[in-house]
């Protein structure tokens, strides 16, 4: 099957898929490490001298490290009650008969096509009134409701799977209920929820609609925000590698979560998308 | 013995009649199993009420209005003047036209590319965790920092292409075409490897005895393709296509990084973003915003009742 040519021709398509998807960061990375100065020459792909002064820039910026606090602190907490609340659902479609499973799937499937920018107008008067403009829970309560179908899709794809008879059969030979549960369901269904925790986190830590929309101060303003209203340090020097700098910093957690676990990231990818 | 009733064998008349004389004796269980279903649902289902329905009757109802936030006490009743006011400007038609020319272009281009990478992933020998390390880090990449990443390397202070392409000072954010030509290849970076999963998947489902009875019988690798492989995948393309085309017809992040909307770059996400939040013209935005809902909700329609996406894939319901 395989002839030399056809090898030759797969082996350059590898390459070509590598340069294209790194190439760009790559750009960000260089950016990052030149001169503030060195950028009005266009001198060329790499910088003429390395420096860390970027670096040191944004994290002595207050905006950017409460930016960065925002960023992590409000996906963290988005993710976990989001994938706790798809758990739940996902479960109970997998495991229970009750009427309702198709609308919540088909709700679930209407939310995650739906343009959140409709909705910024009314939510920002309706945060305003209610005291959650410019909160943190004021950004975790859409990131939820946005990243649920993702996660409700992905586990119940992922929890129908699961042999559930194993669970009884536990029970038979001897194990109380909680015990079966734990011992044999919880690591069986860990591997799914852990792939929705890793989707939904990169979901809240891409937003940027509800970012510039519902927040205006460091108090709860996430990096993706931030980073479109920087404006540098004075008037006379371009922020480029300043915002360079930190988009590295943001970019960091992403690239070792796909390098740790992108077998993960695949299988969630596709297993609510199409029958696996 | 009290075994919990998973789903039996769907199709089968014994299976069903067998769930019928259960479901007779066990009616009190089937209604405890009832109400914790809902019960575990009734979080999640909360929680996305309240963040979409209650906004979206808040949007309609807003959009009847003339309203500024700025002057609250101004506010009128002018039942659809807003959306006349909209459908009535060239400015609310060339956001439409742009949106559509992203859209079309991008999802095209993407069904292509994103075609050739999941061959390339699925036939791969070796590099294989390589390669799909590589595809996956412009999914996870905050659409935003793509977006600095392709505005920097075109932009006339600090890019890099002018140089390598020999092109000088030629403005790319100059001009309309030029600029939305980068907001489109910015796009198709960072969604291309969503759609190349989604036809892999679709490609593993596609049983390679066919493929081999097809060489047997002499069709050539371009047959193969356009005669075995695709038609079997349908499914998983045009549920890629749907989810693409809902989603760059919301492109919203790369224009505000790189263009703001400038040179006739706005989409119909950015201008109700524009008239909500930046002009607190919050009657006229809504009404916007009422009309990207209703285009959305159009384009789900015609693709699934018009091409017959079979959405139950993605539903999950067997």
């Amino acid at each position: 099957m395989e002839s030399g040519r056809s090898k030759v021709l797969w082996i350059v398509g590898a390459v070509l898929i590598l340069v294209w998807s790194i190439f760009p960061v790559l750009w960000i990375v260089m950016l990052s490490f030149k001169q503030p100065g060195e950028i009005g020459n266009r001198a060329g792909f790499f910088p003429k001298t390395w420096t860390w002064e970027n670096y040191r820039t944004v994290f002595s910026t207050d905006l950017f490290t409460s930016a960065l606090i925002n960023s992590i602190g409000i996906s963290l907490i988005a993710t976990f009650i989001g994938v706790t609340f798809a758990t739940l659902v996902a479960y109970a479609i997998a495991r229970l008969e009750f009427p309702g499973k198709k609308i919540i799937l088909s709700f679930a499937l209407a939310i995650a096509m739906f343009p959140v920018v409709s909705l910024v107008g009314p939510l920002f008067n309706l945060w305003r009134d209610i005291g959650l403009y410019d909160t943190w829970p004021g950004l975790i309560i859409p990131y939820i409701s946005f990243a649920l179908p993702l996660a409700i899709w992905t586990l119940s794809a992922f929890f129908r799977e699961i042999p559930w008879e194993m669970e009884q059969a536990a029970q038979v030979d001897g194990a109380t209920t909680w015990q079966a549960f734990r011992k044999v369901i919880v690591p069986l269904a860990a591997p799914g929820v852990f792939t929705a925790a890793i989707l939904t986190f990169f979901f809240c830590w891409n937003d940027f609609v509800f970012g510039i929309s519902l927040t205006s101060s460091g108090q709860a303003r996430p990096v993706p925000a931030a980073l479109a209203f920087f404006t540098g340090e004075s008037q006379f020097e371009q922020p480029t590698t300043a915002i360079c700098a930190a988009a590295v910093v943001v970019t960091i957690p992403v690239v070792v979560i796909v390098l740790l676990f992108q077998r993960r990231i695949v299988a969630g990818l596709t297993s609510g998308a199409v029958k696996g | 013995m009290t075994a919990v009733e998973t789903a039996p064998p769907a199709g089968g008349p014994a299976g069903r009649a067998g769930r019928r004389a259960r479901a007779a004796e066990m009616s009190d269980r089937g209604r405890a199993e009832r109400r914790l279903g809902l019960l575990l649902s009734a979080p999640a289902v909360i929680v996305m009420l309240v963040v979409t329905a209650y906004p979206l009757f808040n949007a309609l109802y807003l959009s009847l209005f003339s309203y500024r936030i700025t002057a609250p006490d101004d506010r009128r009743f002018v039942w659809f003047g807003n959306y006349v006011t909209a459908l009535t400007d060239g400015l609310f038609w060339q956001d439409v036209f742009t949106t559509f020319v992203v859209t079309a272009i991008t999802v095209g281009v993407e069904l292509v590319i994103g075609f050739a990478l999941a061959m390339v992933m699925h036939r791969a020998l070796f590099a294989r965790r390589t390669l799909r390390t590589a595809i996956l880090l412009p999914y996870g990449i905050v659409t935003v920092i793509s977006g600095f990443a392709w505005l920097y390397a075109f932009d006339l202070q600090s890019g890099f292409v002018n140089a390598w392409l020999g092109l000088g000072d030629y403005d790319w954010f100059g001009g309309r075409w030029s600029s939305l030509f980068v907001i489109i290849l910015s796009e198709i970076w960072k969604t291309t490897p969503f759609v190349s999963l989604l036809l892999l998947a679709g490609l593993a489902q596609v049983s390679n005895d066919l493929d081999e009875a097809a060489t047997v019988d002499g069709a050539t690798a371009w047959q193969r393709l356009w005669r075995v492989t695709i038609p079997n995948m349908k499914a998983a393309i045009m549920v890629a296509v749907l989810f693409r085309t809902l989603d760059a017809w919301r492109i919203f992040d790369n224009v505000f990084v790189m263009t703001s909307g400038q040179n006739q770059t706005e989409t119909l996400s950015f201008l109700t973003y524009r008239q909500t939040i930046t002009r607190t013209a919050i009657g006229l935005g809504d009404a916007v915003g009422v009309l990207l809902f209703l285009s959305v909700l159009l384009i789900a329609v015609v693709f699934i009742k018009g091409f017959r996406v079979d959405l139950s894939q993605v539903r999950g319901d067997r």
